[in-house]
Formats: C-alpha cells, sequence, structure tokens
C-alpha cells in the first residue's frame, strides 16, 4: 500500500512486491514507462480528477446563479424565515434550514442505533444462511427508489403512525420536542408533521449506515476475536470488547454519510411534509420543511433564467451543498482512514 | 459458550465436534415465556390500567416489556455475562427481523396497490395524452413515462459508465498521491443530495449552454449521481483481483495498459457488471434530478434530444399529488413498473455479483476446453 501511495514508483511491477526481507536494502527501480503506459496513465488520471472538476462546477455555477440573491438580500437572507420570491421579496433560509437538520436529526436518532444494530447482526449473529439474505436485502432497500418510499410513508405508514403520534404527545407531552399545542382529535393537526419525514428518511438512512459498518465490522481481526473468546468471553462480550472498538471509526463516518443523505433528502421529504416558513420544534405537529424539499416545490414556478425566485433557489441549494459537501468529506475521510488501517494490517 | 470439559480429556472417543448455536429447550422456553408473559402484563396494563390508546405504542411498550421480562427470567438460570449476552442477542435479532419486514412491506404495498390498474391490459400501451380529471381508470397510462424511464438511464449509463470505471482503474492500478482525495471526493459524492445534480445540470447545462428541458439534461443530471457509485463498486471489485495475474502479465512483458485491458478488467468482469446494473438500479429510481431537468409531459415523446420528457418517478411524483384516486391509483401502477425493474436490476446484479472474479463461467470453461484440444490437435498432427 506504502508504495502505491507514494507515487514515485515508477514501475508498475514494485506496487506489488512490499514482502522484501528486512535486512535487504532494495535495489532502486528506475524503469521509465513506455509512450502507451504513459497516455494510459494520463487518461486515467483525468478520468480520476472529473470527480473534482465535477465536483468544482457544481460549486461555481451554484455560486454564479445565486449571486443575485445572495447581493439582494445580503446577511439577512440567513436570518429571514420566510419564502415570498415575488414581488415584496423576502425570503431566507432561517426556517427551511433548520427545519431540514430536525428532519435529518431525527432520522439520525433512529437510524444509527438500528443501522449498527443490524450490521452488527449480520456480521456477528445471524447463521450463514441467513447472512446472505440479509445483506441482499440491506442492499435492495437501498435500491428502493426515493419516490417508494414517499409514496409508502404517506399512504402505508402516515395513517398507521398517527395514534402512536398522539399517544406520544398525550403521554409524553413534557418532553419539549413532544409537546403538542393543538387537540388531538383531527388527525390532520398531526399529519405531515417533521416527525413523519424524520421516520421515512430513517429507513432510507438505515441501509448506508449498516452496509457501511458492516464492512468495517467484518473486517475486525480474527485472532483478537479468538483470544477474546479464549478468555472466557460471550460473543456480546467479543463484540464489546472486539468487534465495536476496532470498528468505531467506520461507525462514525458511516453516521456523518448517513447524515449527509438524509440532510439531503428530497423527494420522500417533499411528499410528506406540508411546507411551512417558520421554524417550530414541535416535532408532532403538522407541517415541516427542508432545502432540498423548497427546491422541489418551488422551482417549476420560475422559468426564466434571471429571476429572483430561481436565484434565491440555488442559494437555497449552495448552502445545501456546502453543509453537505463538508459533512460527507469528514465522514468519507474518517472512513478511508479506517480502512487504510485496515490495509497496513494485510 | 460453554465448552465440555469431559470432551477434552481422554482422547478414547472420536472427536466430535461440539455445536456452538444449539438451540437449547430451555432457551426456547425463556423467549417464548418472556414474550407471552409481556403480552399478558401489557395487555392488562395498556388497555385496562393506564390510559394508554394506539397500537404501535402498544406493540412498542410490548417490546420493551418482552426486553425486561426476558432478561429478568434470563438472570434466573445464568450468570451475568450470559444474561447480557442473551439479550442483545435477542435485540439484534429484532432489527434484523424489522429491516426484512420493512423492505417486504414496500415492496408489496406498492405491487399489491399497483395491481389494480396494472391488470388493464391498456395500461402499458397508453400515454396520458387522451385522459382528463374524470376519465375511467381504464384510460391513460405510463407508455411514455416507460419510454422516458429507458431512454435517459440508457444514455446515463453511457456516459456515467466509461467514466465510473476509468477513475477506478485510476485509484485502483494507477494510484499515488492523488488518489486519496480522488477517493474522499468519490465516497463524498454517493451521499450527496439528489436535487443537487438535478440543480447543478439546471445551472450550468439548461441556464447558461441554453440546453433544453429534455431527457439528454435529465441523463446528464442522472449522470452525476452515477458517477460516484459506479467508480466505487468497481474500485472494490478491482482490489480483489488477485495481483499474481497481473505481475504473471509483468513478468510476461506486458504494459500496464495492456495488463489493465487483457488482464484485470477480464478478470474483474462480472464484479464490474454488478457495478453497473447497481448503478443503473439506483439510477433508474431517483426523481429528484429529472424533476428539475425533464421538464413534464403527458405525450409519448421518443426524442430525448428535443421537448420534455417523463419518466416513471417524475410520473408517480405528479400524480401522487393529484385529488383523484384514479389518478393515486395510476401512480401505484407506475410505481408497480418501476418496482419491477428496479427488483429485476437488482437479482440480474446479484446474479452477476455471485462470480468471484477469476471464476470461470461455463461458457469460458468450455472454450478454454475447446482450444486445449485444438492446441493439442495441432501439436498431435506432425508428429
Amino acid at each position: 500500500m506504502a508504495g502505491k501511495e507514494s507515487g514515485d514508483i515508477v514501475m508498475p511491477v514494485a506496487a506489488h512486491t512490499q514482502t522484501a526481507p528486512s535486512d535487504d536494502t532494495p535495489r532502486a527501480i528506475s524503469a521509465m514507462p513506455s509512450t502507451g503506459d504513459r497516455i494510459f496513465r494520463g487518461v486515467l488520471r483525468g478520468a480520476g480528477l472529473s470527480v473534482f472538476v465535477i465536483t468544482g462546477l457544481i460549486l461555481v455555477f451554484l455560486i454564479l446563479r445565486s449571486i443575485k440573491a445572495f447581493k439582494y438580500r445580503g446577511l439577512s437572507f440567513l436570518t429571514t424565515q420566510a419564502w415570498i420570491t415575488t414581488n415584496p421579496q423576502h425570503f431566507g433560509i432561517a426556517a427551511i434550514l433548520p427545519l431540514g437538520i430536525l428532519i435529518a436529526l431525527i432520522a439520525m436518532v433512529i437510524a444509527v442505533p438500528a443501522g449498527i444494530g443490524i450490521a452488527l447482526f449480520i456480521s456477528e449473529y445471524a447463521p450463514q444462511s441467513i447472512r446472505r439474505t440479509l445483506i441482499a436485502i440491506i442492499d435492495l432497500m437501498a435500491a428502493i427508489p426515493s419516490i417508494i418510499y414517499g409514496l409508502w410513508g404517506l399512504l402505508f405508514l402516515q395513517p398507521r403512525i398517527l395514534g402512536f403520534d398522539g399517544w406520544l404527545g398525550r403521554h409524553l407531552g413534557f418532553i419539549p420536542f413532544f409537546h403538542y399545542r393543538k387537540p388531538y382529535t383531527p388527525s390532520a393537526y398531526l399529519a405531515q408533521s417533521t416527525f413523519i419525514a424524520g421516520v421515512v428518511v430513517s429507513l432510507m438512512v438505515i441501509p448506508i449506515i449498516t452496509s457501511l459498518s458492516r464492512q468495517v465490522f467484518s473486517q475486525a481481526p480474527q485472532g483478537e476475536r479468538e483470544g477474546a473468546y479464549a478468555l472466557g468471553s460471550t460473543r456480546w462480550g467479543m463484540v464489546r470488547t472486539v468487534v465495536l472498538p476496532f470498528g468505531r471509526g467506520g461507525v462514525i463516518g458511516a453516521t456523518m454519510l448517513g447524515l449527509g443523505r438524509a440532510l439531503g433528502e428530497t423527494i420522500a421529504v417533499t411528499l410528506i411534509i406540508a411546507p411551512v416558513f417558520a421554524f417550530n420544534y414541535h416535532i408532532l405537529e403538522s407541517g415541516g420543511n427542508s432545502i432540498a424539499a423548497t427546491i422541489a416545490l418551488y422551482f417549476a414556478s420560475f422559468p426564466s433564467a434571471g429571476s429572483m425566485g430561481l436565484s434565491a433557489l440555488m442559494a437555497a441549494g449552495l448552502v445545501l451543498f456546502g453543509m453537505t459537501l463538508i459533512v460527507n468529506t469528514l465522514g468519507a475521510m474518517v472512513i478511508g482512514r479506517s480502512r487504510s488501517g485496515q490495509a497496513t494490517n494485510d | 459458550m460453554t465448552v465440555d470439559t469431559e470432551a477434552a480429556a481422554p482422547a478414547a472417543a472420536p472427536d466430535r465436534p461440539l455445536r456452538l448455536r444449539r438451540v437449547t429447550t430451555e432457551g426456547a422456553l425463556t423467549l417464548i415465556g418472556a414474550a407471552a408473559g409481556a403480552l399478558g402484563l401489557v395487555w392488562v396494563l395498556y388497555e385496562r390500567v393506564l390510559p394508554f390508546t394506539g397500537a404501535i405504542g402498544f406493540w412498542l411498550c410490548w417490546y420493551g416489556t418482552f426486553l425486561v421480562l426476558y432478561a429478568a427470567m434470563a438472570a434466573l438460570q445464568w450468570d451475568k455475562l450470559t444474561v447480557r449476552d442473551r439479550v442483545a442477542a435477542v435485540a439484534l435479532w429484532t432489527g434484523g427481523l424489522l429491516a426484512t419486514a420493512i423492505v417486504i412491506d414496500q415492496v408489496a404495498y406498492t405491487l399489491v396497490r399497483g395491481f389494480a390498474v396494472v391488470r388493464h391490459v391498456g395500461f402499458f400501451r397508453q400515454d396520458m395524452a387522451n385522459e382528463g380529471p374524470l376519465s375511467a381508470q381504464t384510460v391513460g397510462g405510463v407508455r411514455h413515462a416507460i419510454i422516458g424511464t429507458l431512454e435517459q438511464i440508457t444514455l446515463a449509463t453511457i456516459i456515467a459508465v466509461p467514466l465510473g470505471i476509468m477513475a477506478a482503474v485510476f485509484l485502483a492500478e494507477v494510484g499515488g498521491r492523488m488518489s486519496r482525495p480522488v477517493r474522499t471526493i468519490v465516497d463524498a459524492m454517493t451521499a450527496l443530495p439528489d436535487i443537487i445534480s438535478g440543480l447543478f445540470i439546471l445551472a450550468f447545462a439548461i441556464l447558461t449552454l441554453g440546453m433544453p428541458r429534455s431527457g439528454l439534461a435529465a441523463s446528464l443530471a442522472l449522470a452525476v449521481t452515477m458517477l460516484p457509485i459506479v467508480t466505487r463498486a468497481s474500485e472494490a471489485v478491482l482490489r480483489i483481483v488477485p495481483g499474481t495475474l497481473r505481475e504473471a502479465s509483468y513478468a510476461l512483458g506486458g504494459s500496464q495498459w495492456r495488463t489493465v485491458l487483457n488482464v484485470v478488467l477480464p478478470t474483474a468482469r462480472s464484479g464490474l457488471s454488478t457495478a453497473v446494473v447497481l448503478a443503473m438500479a439506483r439510477g433508474i429510481g431517483e426523481t429528484a434530478p429529472v424533476l428539475l431537468t425533464a421538464g413534464y409531459s403527458r405525450v409519448t415523446n421518443v426524442d430525448p434530444l428535443h421537448n420534455w420528457q417523463t419518466s416513471l418517478p417524475l410520473y408517480i411524483f405528479y400524480e401522487i399529488q393529484l385529488p383523484q384516486n384514479t389518478e393515486k391509483v395510476r401512480a401505484f401502477g407506475a410505481g408497480f413498473a418501476l418496482v419491477i425493474v428496479v427488483l429485476i436490476l437488482f437479482f440480474i446484479a446479484r446474479r452477476l455479483g455471485g462470480v468471484a472474479p477469476g471464476e470461470l463461467t461455463r461458457r469460458q470453461r468450455r472454450e478454454i476446453a475447446r482450444e486445449g484440444a485444438r492446441a493439442t490437435a495441432r501439436e498431435g498432427a506432425p508428429s
């Protein structure tokens, strides 16, 4: 791995000869790659760097298109809880950004324990025969389109979860988040809430967290597992002392990537919430929003390129992109580090 | 994990492997007893004593009580470590079962609700041109959406797959200083909000370059979302191609590009196809990128370069928001089609993925045998 990463070894063979005896000093290899190889590598490097180009282009064009809105609103873009882009133009992300973060947080509260639990179950507890099926099911869960999650959440889950919503509000209403300021009886007061959107998004995040953490868990060194068993540990004791500490980095990274996904989930949230533009932390009450849902709902109203409405949406999209890019990149770095640590082991 | 001490004593009897995960009678009875006890207790408390109502709340309370009772019953029989082990095992089993149930429920719900309209033969043969708000269920269909979906996913695959696989080959074969940041960005892009790629194509191709809203614009947006998926999955496959194969090629004097094209990529072929098919399954269900870039059409448009086009997810998104019940049922019909397509792609991917890199298919083995027979015949003839 080290030879591959350092980049100054020119001959390709060198990448795979790492296990030289320690007392020999390896001869410096300085073969020149052929012209064909040099072109080949150049093309591949170009393809690799294209992901940077795409990310850069996204950033550049979102900034270009959002300048107008930023110029007009200035700092109040960050402090306004409204979205009026026609004449008395008064818009900002102070409501939709925290509302979206609230949905993502609810999703994470459910998805992180569930995802880690399922990952542990697959990698440690499930019998061999169930394991393959379960992995396939989690992969399928990731492949189910978000519009199907939206349909299911709106028409299957929502009518069934409303009773539970009311139950939470009645009995746990002393917790500020569950406090509910209207009568419970017409269930329309409870429908289309931040909480329901959060539950549906959590189902979409579970497969991400599960598959990433499962990969890390299954790489926990066999010797240490057997060591724990040999010392008389139970299976759960082994999981707690070997697998979980080993997988901590991967789990943190998986959680952050899941958070990035939850922050940006569009279609299921758009279908479920009743859009509002005032921040409200009472998650059981009807009404919620997110930046992505606002974009999906309002983009069609502004066909002309130069309109303020479109620029405002681009500005909101830029904020969302910046936020998720930071969260995801940190998560990917954490995962990459846990991965490279494992690479030096073998 | 109780090891039989007598088994390790004199080696008189033949070794019998110890079955570590046997289901014992008392283990099963403890489980059933805790479940039944919790059901009774919660029913009395929840329905009769406390002012609680609601089915989901009932089952949540039941599950909590069940865990407590199970722990208590286990504590009567086993030591503390075993109790923790058993409770953790039960909790984790629930997680696995719950995930399975949710996936099956989602798929089945869409299929069952969609079946009501899919039965009408015309549903896949008509578009929405003759359909109005008061039309019967038999009028109107998804032909235009299916055509749009197929064209868009084909174009997006043509754009994303070569670039994605080349990036993966860069990560796995070339490496160097840039490989780590590239891998980080690819990982970050896999979890990028799907609406951002739509917004990007809207800002870049449609507003700046003046491309019309069309199937091609939608394909570009889909390609942006599929690219990192292809790259990540392909890199994972390329990494498990045995290094000895590459070294053999180098030892025979092969250059790097020859080695990659003739040894590494063919060896990983099945895994690469899995990566492609999985990315297609993901791309086909994306709504948000298409929403911003394809427009929405009620009539069949086979030309992806001009005019607005509809895809299946987009069709569902608009139909489900209409108030009429017939429209909602049509949305489920389209959902039926979408789920079937995703399931087919998914199972193709699983089938392809079952083949390890370097493992030969039956056809390849036959070919090799035939080649060998021909070679012996050639050598045998002159002598």
